[in-house]
């Protein structure tokens, strides 16, 4: 039914260049079959009236120029969807990989998505309570968010994203729940933390996972996302759930990325990334949020392992451009044997402002918030000041200081992984600390909260 | 209309054979679909075309429209209020009709077609008039008054003029020039790679007040003039561009949203209806018009998002208003830029920029100005233009940066250090610059206070002391240092703390007057200067850091905009000092 074409020219890296073709469409699915009866699939990236360049989604391997046979299936990579996903496992590329029998499709959905306009956009306001104080206290997340894990390798962030997938959930609230979970390029063992936890918890039967593990091919790579959020959409949008989006790791996303770029000659940008990768980031990460009159929403977390733990590196940066805030994890913290060891400095979370408070949080939230980032802040300025020239040439004030930033990561950062605190605990955690300073020293709490929570004479 | 056949797509750029007679920047529609897009390129007869939506879909042998017309904005009654897409298309009527995601191929028009206004005419049926010279009024908010002005290029006299209620395409005057008898209609189209003349450039000389207390004392912006905000991610650009658009006493804001994220858009559409504007006590978006393509929009849109606003902004400066411009991010303009450049294949220059970025960007900023705009009246106007950069990695050295710089007068350098401390705004007081102080000196003598100049230098000097101080207490410790020099570190940290740090979400912090913040400088400058004189006069620095006033000088930035209360605390320093020193004498 579809017309085949024996025309392939070319095979460089991930693309094939197929010759003589008509009637072919930008981003239109390829079906391409080896000399001995393989399966291939991939789209089309570049098109012109004499030549198609098509990218490979399970790599080239095998192919060969004269015998390949290329299909054009005249439909862009589609996700079909029902409420039968809920629960099973796919490959990167969107097929069973639980032995489980194929979807049958309520709907066909175009993976690429389209932009949510911003018109529609709620802003995220809904307080989600994660159960760790770092993230809870000082950089709270909230529903429709989308806050990235920056780690560098070695560091723990498959367990803290594991706990906040196991913990999260609103104040007071029982709604409907999944999780979705997209895997790039991560190891076989990496994964099977996550479906193991998953499973223990009982997660996996509200949960759709789309693995594409380290030996699987790269160019897949750029689908599994896609995947993911297409389907995430569908749960968010159509089903009314609350969906949390984990996506790991997008350092092996962005290098797939880069290695298209590379075989399509392209000029390159920093690093040797293409310099439409903010674009392309942009157009998944985008995808999480909440839309005005719908239930559901989606909430995103992707993960990405900073080389040399560089944050000015392009993904590091670039993600950190389009995500609303992320959560910095530090290695300094995780020798010092602290779990989970967030940096809460240089983490932020963008959306807190509307989602903590009265009748979300509590009152005094943003100014303990405030007090406690200063405090730590002079506390490790203090520090580093003693190292340099001894804790004896401290200030008695700079002394205090030293002391609250020690038992603060001691205390507060740190947690057990199955501890959940609530948002209430956290605060007076936090206020605990905060009483060991000087009152007058606490420059950013209203007078009326100092009067309650650290009264005169105390 | 022309057409031509299209050979090659790769992503947003296509290309099209036969379009012989197209020009540059012309506008055509593509495919079965007509998806927008513009010609930047020809060769021969073959043009390169970048498309303002997803072009997935599209192949060889379509066919594309040749519009003939430079891609356009509709100026006319109905701008204010509105949230556009990148090319003037209005959200909110792309969510009625087509859901909640946008889709393509959308034609909708950008001024409401159905929507009457009453025109209340301001010339007379006989009278000359020349360019720009204004024919009617139109209340477009309780705000605003739209202008109808004579179309740049066109004069003559009035042989028709009507008074009621039009929608904007009916005629509403008639002008007899040389040639022809010309019908005017509420609207007017113009092309948003054009400049809208002016009849003279002026210098600069009024601020623009923001209600920041670092910009407005420390470096002030004019009306009429140019800033650019870079600095890393987390370091604050958007709440300062947001801070922006809310406080500053300009009388019409455009905000550009360009790539940036769609929950922030979304808190802008959401806020703006109910923030009322301290200058005039109306909902702030009676006087806010939204271009927001955010970063998963089409890119080729983004390049053109900010010609947009630009338009629309000189449009209304054109009428004789203060109009200021906020472009977040110009760095998402330049990767717009970058990547048609890198389908194009043309040569790259600084990290795969074409190298043409450092003239579009001096073209752009160079549209801002304050003016005398054409007409025989001679209104004045001024559009301000502040643009966020996001360097990669937060490094200034990166070329859309340094482009930058070269052509603004303001520099507000965001400091990721700061930020980190959460000392909001992250603005790096030694870093930054403003080159307008010297043209505002006169207006702050006169409006605000004979002093305020000097007060602000004293305040400079401080806070560069303390940096110079702070390196040499690093290195031999505090306790070394002389009484004087602690005490300069003690003034430069209240000047931090109490003045310069600013809460946007606090209900009262967020704003500042000008008199405020010159009440509050001054009462700390004074406690310093007093703590000077008391430390020659024997008084040890441990006794001043425990003066109770010191907490009253924390607590003026919640203050409300009333002088009685910081004129007390002025007071109130006077005395304590005098309490301290006499059990001495």
């Amino acid at each position: 039914m579809y017309k085949e074409y024996l025309t392939v020219s070319n095979i460089v890296g991930p693309l094939v260049i197929v010759e003589k073709i008509r009637d072919v469409k930008y981003g239109e699915l390829v079906e391409i079959e080896t000399g001995d009866g393989l399966l291939r699939r991939g789209t089309v990236l570049d098109i012109s009236t004499e030549r198609a360049v098509v990218q490979v989604f399970e790599g080239t391997v095998g192919l060969d120029v004269d015998k390949s046979r290329v299909r054009f299936l005249g439909r862009s990579q589609h996700l079909g969807v029902s409420e039968e996903i809920i629960g099973r496992v796919f490959d990167g590329s969107g097929k069973p990989k639980d032995r489980g029998p194929q979807i049958i499709a309520d709907k066909m959905l175009d993976i690429t998505g389209e932009p949510i306009n911003p018109q529609a956009r709620d802003y995220p306001s809904e307080f989600i309570q994660t159960g760790i104080s770092s993230i809870d206290g000082m950089n709270p997340l909230v529903r429709g968010q989308k806050l990235p894990l920056f780690s560098g390798s070695g560091l723990p962030h498959p367990r803290i994203a594991a706990q906040i997938a196991r913990q999260a959930a609103v104040l007071g609230k029982e709604e409907r729940f999944a999780v979705v979970f997209a895997a790039m390029g991560i190891t076989f063992e990496e994964a099977n933390f996550f479906i193991e936890d998953f499973r223990n918890t009982g997660a996996l039967e509200r949960a759709v996972l789309f693995l594409n593990l380290a030996n699987e091919p790269p160019i897949e790579r750029i689908a599994t996302p896609r995947l993911a959020l297409t389907c995430a959409e569908y749960l968010a949008f159509e089903l009314d759930m609350h969906v949390l989006v984990v996506l790991v790791d997008m350092t092996f996303y962005a290098e797939a990325l880069r290695e298209i770029s590379a075989a399509r000659k392209e000029i390159p940008g920093r690093r040797g990334y293409p310099g439409y990768l903010y674009t392309d980031l942009a157009s998944m990460y985008e995808r999480a949020g909440r839309i005005k009159g719908k239930i559901g929403s989606i909430t995103m977390i992707p993960i990405l392992t900073m080389p040399e733990d560089d944050k000015t590196h392009p993904i590091a940066d670039l993600t950190g451009y389009i995500t609303e805030g992320q959560i910095m994890l530090s290695r300094e913290l995780h020798r010092k044997g602290i779990y989970p060891p967030i940096d809460v400095l240089p983490s932020l979370s963008r959306l807190k402002d509307k989602g903590i408070g009265e009748e979300k949080t509590r009152l005094d939230h943003a100014d303990v918030l405030n007090q406690l980032f200063a405090c730590y802040a002079r506390g490790k300025e203090a520090r580093e000041l003693a190292l340099i020239l001894g804790e004896a040439a401290l200030t008695d004030i700079d002394r205090v200081y030293l002391q609250f930033a020690d038992r603060y990561e001691d205390e507060f950062v740190r947690q057990g992984e199955f501890e959940s605190r609530s948002i209430l605990e956290t605060l007076d955690l936090g206020w605990k600390l905060l009483r060991t300073i000087p009152r007058a020293e606490l420059k950013r709490i209203r007078p009326e909260y100092l009067e309650k929570y650290y009264p005169e004479g105390k | 209309m022309e057409q031509g056949k299209i050979i090659r797509v790769a992503g947003p750029l296509v290309v099209a054979s036969g379009c012989l007679g197209a020009k540059m920047y012309d506008m055509v529609k593509i495919g079965a679909l007509g998806l927008i897009g513009e010609i930047i390129e020809l060769r021969e007869d073959r043009a390169f075309i970048q498309v303002y939506e997803d072009t997935t879909g599209i192949g060889p042998d379509e066919p594309i429209y040749l519009t003939g017309q430079p891609l356009s904005v509709e100026l006319g009654p109905g701008l204010v209020s509105s949230i556009y897409d990148g090319i003037q298309r209005p959200l909110d009527i792309i969510r009625d009709k087509e859901g909640d995601f946008v889709t393509r191929g959308i034609e909708v028009p950008a001024l409401d077609r159905k929507k009457k206004w009453e025109f209340l005419p301001k010339v007379e049926k006989g009278q000359s008039v020349q360019t720009g010279d204004i024919l009617g009024e139109i209340e477009e908010t309780p705000l605003i008054k739209h202008k109808i002005m004579v179309p740049i290029g066109s004069e003559g006299k009035i042989v028709e003029i009507k008074k009621g209620k039009f929608s904007v395409e009916e005629i509403v005057a008639k002008i007899q020039t040389e040639e022809r008898i010309l019908d005017i209609k509420m609207f007017q189209t113009w092309s948003i790679r054009k400049n809208r003349e002016v009849r003279e450039r002026l210098m600069p000389v009024d601020p623009l007040s923001t209600g920041q207390r670092v910009l407005d004392t420390l470096f002030p912006l004019t009306k009429g003039g140019t800033a650019c905000v870079p600095g890393p991610f987390g370091s604050g650009k958007t709440v300062v561009q947001h801070q922006l658009a809310k406080w500053s006493d300009a009388q019409i804001i455009v905000f550009v949203a360009c790539g940036e994220r769609g929950n922030e858009v979304a808190d802008l559409l959401l806020s703006f209806p109910e923030l009322i504007d301290p200058h005039t006590g109306r909902p702030l978006l009676e006087r806010t018009i939204i271009i927001a393509n955010t970063s998963n929009m089409p890119v080729a849109a983004r390049e053109a998002s900010i010609y947009t606003g630009m338009t629309i902004a000189e449009y209304f400066r054109d009428m004789g208003y203060s109009v200021a411009l906020m472009a977040d991010s110009s760095s998402r303009w330049a990767e717009a830029l970058r990547e048609i450049s890198g389908r194009m294949e043309e040569m790259p220059g600084e990290e795969g920029y074409p190298a043409y970025l450092a003239s579009r960007i001096a073209e752009f900023y160079e549209r801002a100005g304050n003016v005398i705009c054409l007409g025989s009246e001679g209104r004045k106007g001024a559009l301000s233009v502040i643009g966020a950069v996001s360097p990669p990695g937060g490094d200034l050295s990166d070329p859309v940066v340094q482009s930058t710089l070269k052509v603004v007068k303001v520099f507000w350098a965001l400091d990721d250090r700061l930020a980190n401390m959460r000392h909001f705004p992250a603005i790096n007081w030694l870093l930054s610059y403003s080159l307008y102080v010297e043209n505002i000196k006169s207006f702050w003598k006169d409006q605000v206070a004979e002093d305020f100049a000097d007060l602000r230098q004293t305040t400079m000097q401080l806070l560069e002391e303390e940096s110079e101080l702070q390196e040499i207490a690093r290195l031999v410790g505090v306790e070394s240092l002389a009484m004087r020099e602690r005490l300069v570190l003690e003034s430069a940290r209240s000047i931090r703390e109490d003045f310069l740090h600013q809460n946007a979400f606090h209900p009262q912090d967020t704003y500042t007057s000008l008199r405020k913040q010159y009440l509050m400088l001054r009462t700390i400058i004074h406690f310093h200067n007093s703590a000077s004189q008391a430390l020659e006069d024997g008084v040890s620095l441990e006794e001043i850091q425990v003066l109770g006033v010191r907490e009253q000088i924390s607590k003026m930035k919640f203050l409300p905009e009333d002088d009685a209360e910081l004129l007390e605390i002025y007071i109130q320093i006077d005395k304590t000092f005098k309490n301290i020193l006499k059990p001495k004498e």
